[in-house]
């Protein structure tokens, strides 16, 4: 069914428009100005081109070391963070119940750590790992475990992975078992009499069902991995060293810390266009997918 | 292949103080073409279910060929069973989704396509076998479901559940003629749940009619329609349904609240209960003699035309013979031969 | 006949899955069960700790509090410059959501009964915002905010969380809406409803679970941020998210006090989640189940 054309429907998003336009139209032309010009930090700017970007682009120099090393941290951090909390996600939400009292219980304390503000997500895993304090962190010392998140960087990561795994693998749960919900009855009986056993019922039924919900899981799960910020710069502060300085960590230091505004609206454009790319990539070849499945 | 038997069987679900299905014995020979038929919510749905393992039935048993079935699970009761509405496995291609029941019970890869290409030739599917299942259209998608049944050489029993739901008119047809000839082929037993009399009685050897969780009748569509053991039979086989007046009968006679008499083919006992004389259309005429009723519309059904008259105030479908006018003072002609008396909504049996 | 041929094959697989087809049964409660407890530890630590008295918590290891004390929320629930923190934090929330909703639900029926000049563009622009990261955002709207004389308001802030917020709403009520069929508006207009009724009578009330789930989702994703709250705040509008960071970083670690402001700061999102659990799962997936 054709949704039918009609111009003034405009006037229905003309609020949106224009609010979304004024909170972030103009800051990001404010960025892209930044990433044209420089300053002696007396508000005189100047032209400078295309400088901020073929530094930033060029890993020789020394903002260009300093961003691809970030830029590979990144993506390393929402690689590990997919791999894990994409197959946990799934596996969890084939157990949930499927009714009684056990859903809304499961429901509530799965959805709890999604609407614990981040820099408390961050607070509670710094307490949690600590080595005098938290039962973590005490625990494996006491297996003989010298873990220690602070100083060595293998232990901040896997705490920080850990974290974001904790924090976000409901998200996946969650949309995994909308996806489960929606399959009708039939089909699992239909399997049954087929004598279909648990892996080919997944196989054949489960997982085509939650492709829609998976697109949407991976994408917010790459978008908010890769713009993580907060929990881990409570955690380790991008520490130690510089072991789990993430983009969002380096670019804030450089805009906020440095207030080196030029190189850091340069890094924001390119950090941006990253994001946008991958997830229109990711779409484009996924909805297709389905708009051909759909004629 | 299988004899399928019920021994005291009945359902009832939690909570709910009626009968799903009431008690009841039963017997549907091995290779036989069964439907269940009647209303929505009749309970013909959960037996079918009962049958296929999906469900447990709260009290009774059931047997496949003796053996006693009744705790087996879905998967190891070799029933096949085709739904309302066509489930196909989307990413699969035609051939793989015929294949999926053979493949998930170990069939070779080569015995199993030896089955497929032979069933998908049955249904008409052969052109599509390598097409994604989920491209296709409704019926398409139900001949699939239809041949996951059939693909299975050894099954006790296919079961369908209202399999022609989704299918438009015209096709409905051409499946259920297939189907027809398929149980031709495939000597299986068969259990074709609808509430549709037509694909009921035209699918069937053996039509199971139930009405509120009981199984009012089972027979034969000649017997459904010559001799209905309950009223609701009447009523719901035939189109239009039996007739049924009230009235008194003693011994060979008839009485009408209005005081007409109608000599009875059988003579009857004294019987208790609401009592009530039933006739087909197709056995009483419109006629210039006889009890006199009040028109009250004419239905032409193309084959042939149905008058709509009163007869003391109780309504009655009669035939109009081909050919004839309506008459000036119409009356009631009746054929003996299809007179049956009912008492309490039970066929009562009359001496000859 | 086939059946008793099949039966002796099936019956010795019958008898083996008796014993492996308990575990199987139990497998399930197991791993969800053993989820449950990873999301529960740390925040049961953190409870934990808040109940606990400073010296209790430096002097080693105890798994549930030997002395326990209130005093750690007593001084939150006294001392201005913290409870003040719930109070900013809950304003800027409140309005954002007000905001939010209200500029969502006209352009969500648009994009859900429309098509329209640029139609397709103009959402994925929109979408474009949900994927920016805040740190982009954090300095521009510093900037932003101070020279229009918003900087350490609620509104700056509720302003600021809509460029992530309004595009997720109309995501979500975007595919509520789909739900709906278009009958009903063509129902309503025979029936001579005006557009402005027709939507706040009829239709809103359609869509209202997806309104809830909305709803939610401004709230949490507002709730939890803490990059953008802290850099256009610093003293009369500052979240409690801001004042726990920043209190850390001053006045050395007090475990006990952080403790109690972090569990506080769940209890609000908790009591959300309860209201919305029947559509939680809807919701996530965004009405696109």
């Amino acid at each position: 069914m054709a949704k039918p054309h009609n111009d003034r429907a405009w006037f229905l998003v003309l609020p949106v428009v224009a609010l979304v336009a004024f909170s972030a139209l103009i800051p990001v032309m404010t960025v892209v100005n930044y990433s044209v010009q420089d300053t002696f930090g007396n508000n005189q700017f100047f032209w400078n081109g295309t400088a901020w970007f073929q530094e930033l682009l060029d890993p020789s120099t020394d903002l260009g070391g300093r961003f691809f090393d970030a830029l590979w941290r990144t993506l390393l951090f929402s690689g590990l963070c997919l791999l894990i909390e994409i197959p946990l996600g799934i596996a969890v939400a084939l157990t949930l119940p499927r009714q009684g009292w056990g859903v809304a219980v499961s429901l509530v304390v799965l959805a709890l750590p999604l609407l614990i503000p981040w820099n408390v997500v961050g607070t509670i895993w710094q307490v949690f790992g600590r080595g005098d304090i938290g039962l973590l962190g005490a625990g494996l010392q006491a297996l003989g475990i010298n873990y220690n998140y602070a100083q060595n960087a293998f232990d901040a990561w896997a705490t920080v992975v850990a974290m974001d795994v904790w924090h976000w693998t409901s998200l996946v749960v969650l949309l995994c078992y909308a996806g489960l919900r929606a399959i009708p009855d039939a089909y699992y009986q239909a399997a049954k009499i087929d004598g279909a056993g648990a892996w080919a019922i997944f196989r054949a039924i489960q997982l085509p069902k939650m492709q829609r919900v998976l697109t949407i899981a991976v994408l917010l799960r790459f978008m908010d991995s890769f713009m993580i910020y907060t929990e881990p710069f409570v955690v380790t502060g991008g520490g130690p060293g510089n072991a789990t300085t993430f983009l969002s960590i380096d670019l804030v230091k450089i805009a906020l810390g440095q207030f080196d505004l030029g190189k850091a609206a340069a890094m924001s454009i390119v950090y941006n266009l990253i994001i946008l790319t991958v997830c229109w990539i990711f779409f484009a070849t996924t909805t297709r997918g389905q708009s051909e499945a759909a004629q | 292949m299988a004899r399928i038997g019920f021994e005291r069987l009945a359902q009832r679900y939690p909570g709910s103080p009626h009968y799903a299905l009431r008690p009841m014995d039963m017997v549907w020979e091995d290779a036989g073409a069964y439907a269940l038929l009647g209303p929505s919510g009749c309970g013909k749905t959960t037996l079918l279910n009962i049958v296929s393992g999906l469900l447990r039935p709260t009290e009774g048993r059931v047997h496949f060929d003796g053996q006693d079935v009744t705790a087996l699970p879905t998967e190891r009761r070799n029933v096949a069973q085709v739904f309302q509405f066509p489930v196909v496995y989307d990413t699969m291609t035609v051939r793989e989704n015929l294949a999926f029941p053979l493949r998930n019970r170990g069939s070779s890869a080569r015995e199993a396509n030896t089955r497929v290409e032979h069933v998908a030739g049955l249904l008409g599917l052969g052109a599509m076998l390598d097409r994604r299942a989920r491209n296709l259209g409704a019926d398409e998608k139900q001949k699939i479901s239809l041949g996951r049944g059939l693909v299975r050489g050894d099954v006790a029993a296919i079961l369908f559940d209202e399999p022609l739901t989704v299918i438009d008119p015209h096709l409905k047809w051409e499946l259920r003629s297939r189907l027809k000839e398929l149980h031709r082929q495939v000597p299986v037993t068969m259990i074709y749940v609808t509430h549709d009399q037509t694909e009921a009685l035209t699918f069937a050897d053996r039509v199971v009619v139930m009405s509120e969780g009981e199984v009012v009748q089972v027979g034969t569509p000649e017997a459904l329609f010559d001799r209905p053991a309950h009223s609701f039979v009447g009523h719901f086989i035939g189109s239009p349904g039996m007739n049924f007046l009230a009235c008194a009968v003693h011994g060979r006679e008839a009485m009408l609240p209005g005081g007409q008499r109608i000599a009875l083919p059988r003579a009857y006992a004294p019987l208790p209960g609401r009592v009530e004389l039933g006739i087909r259309p197709e056995f009483a005429t419109l006629a210039r003699e006889g009890l006199p009723v009040a028109l009250t519309r004419v239905e032409d059904l193309g084959r042939r035309r149905i008058a709509r008259v009163e007869l003391d105030g109780q309504p009655f479908a009669a035939t109009l013979p081909e050919g004839m006018a309506v008459p000036a003072e119409p009356c009631l002609a009746l054929d003996a031969a299809g007179m049956l008396v009912y008492a309490d909504g039970r066929l009562a049996e009359g001496e000859a | 006949m086939s059946t008793t041929v099949a039966a002796p094959a099936a019956l010795p697989a019958a008898q083996a899955p008796a014993r492996t087809g308990a575990l199987r049964a139990m497998a399930p409660r197991l791993v969800l069960g053993l989820y449950v407890l990873f999301l529960l530890v740390p925040i049961y630590w953190l409870v934990n700790m808040s109940f606990k008295t400073n010296l209790e918590i430096a002097s080693g290891m105890t798994l549930w509090p030997q002395q326990p004390t209130m005093e750690n929320y007593r001084r939150i629930f006294t001392d201005r410059s913290w409870y003040s923190g719930y109070i900013n934090s809950l304003k800027f929330v409140g309005l954002n959501m007000a905001i939010s909703l209200s500029v969502a639900l006209p352009a969500a029926y648009a994009f859900s009964r429309y098509r329209f000049l640029g139609d397709k563009h103009l959402f994925f622009w929109l979408l474009s915002n949900r994927m920016a990261p805040p740190a982009v955002f954090a300095l521009p709207f510093f900037q932003l905010y101070s020279a229009v004389g918003l900087f350490d308001t609620p509104w700056a802030v509720a302003l600021a969380h809509c460029v992530f917020n309004i595009p997720l709403a109309v995501w979500i009520l975007e595919g509520f809406m789909s739900g709906v069929p278009r009958e009903i508006d063509e129902m309503a207009a025979i029936d001579g409803w005006s557009f402005p009724a027709f939507f706040v009578r009829v239709f809103m009330p359609l869509v209202a679970g997806g309104i809830g789930v909305a709803a939610f989702f401004c709230f949490m994703f507002s709730w939890v941020e803490l990059l953008l709250a802290r850099t256009l705040t610093t003293v009369d509008a500052k979240p409690i998210v801001a004042t726990m960071t920043r209190t850390v970083s001053a006045a050395g670690m007090d475990w006990g006090l952080l403790a109690a402001a972090g569990v506080l700061t769940i209890i609000p999102g908790a009591i959300v989640i309860w209201f919305v659990r029947n559509h939680i799962a809807r919701g996530f997936a965004l009405g696109r189940v």
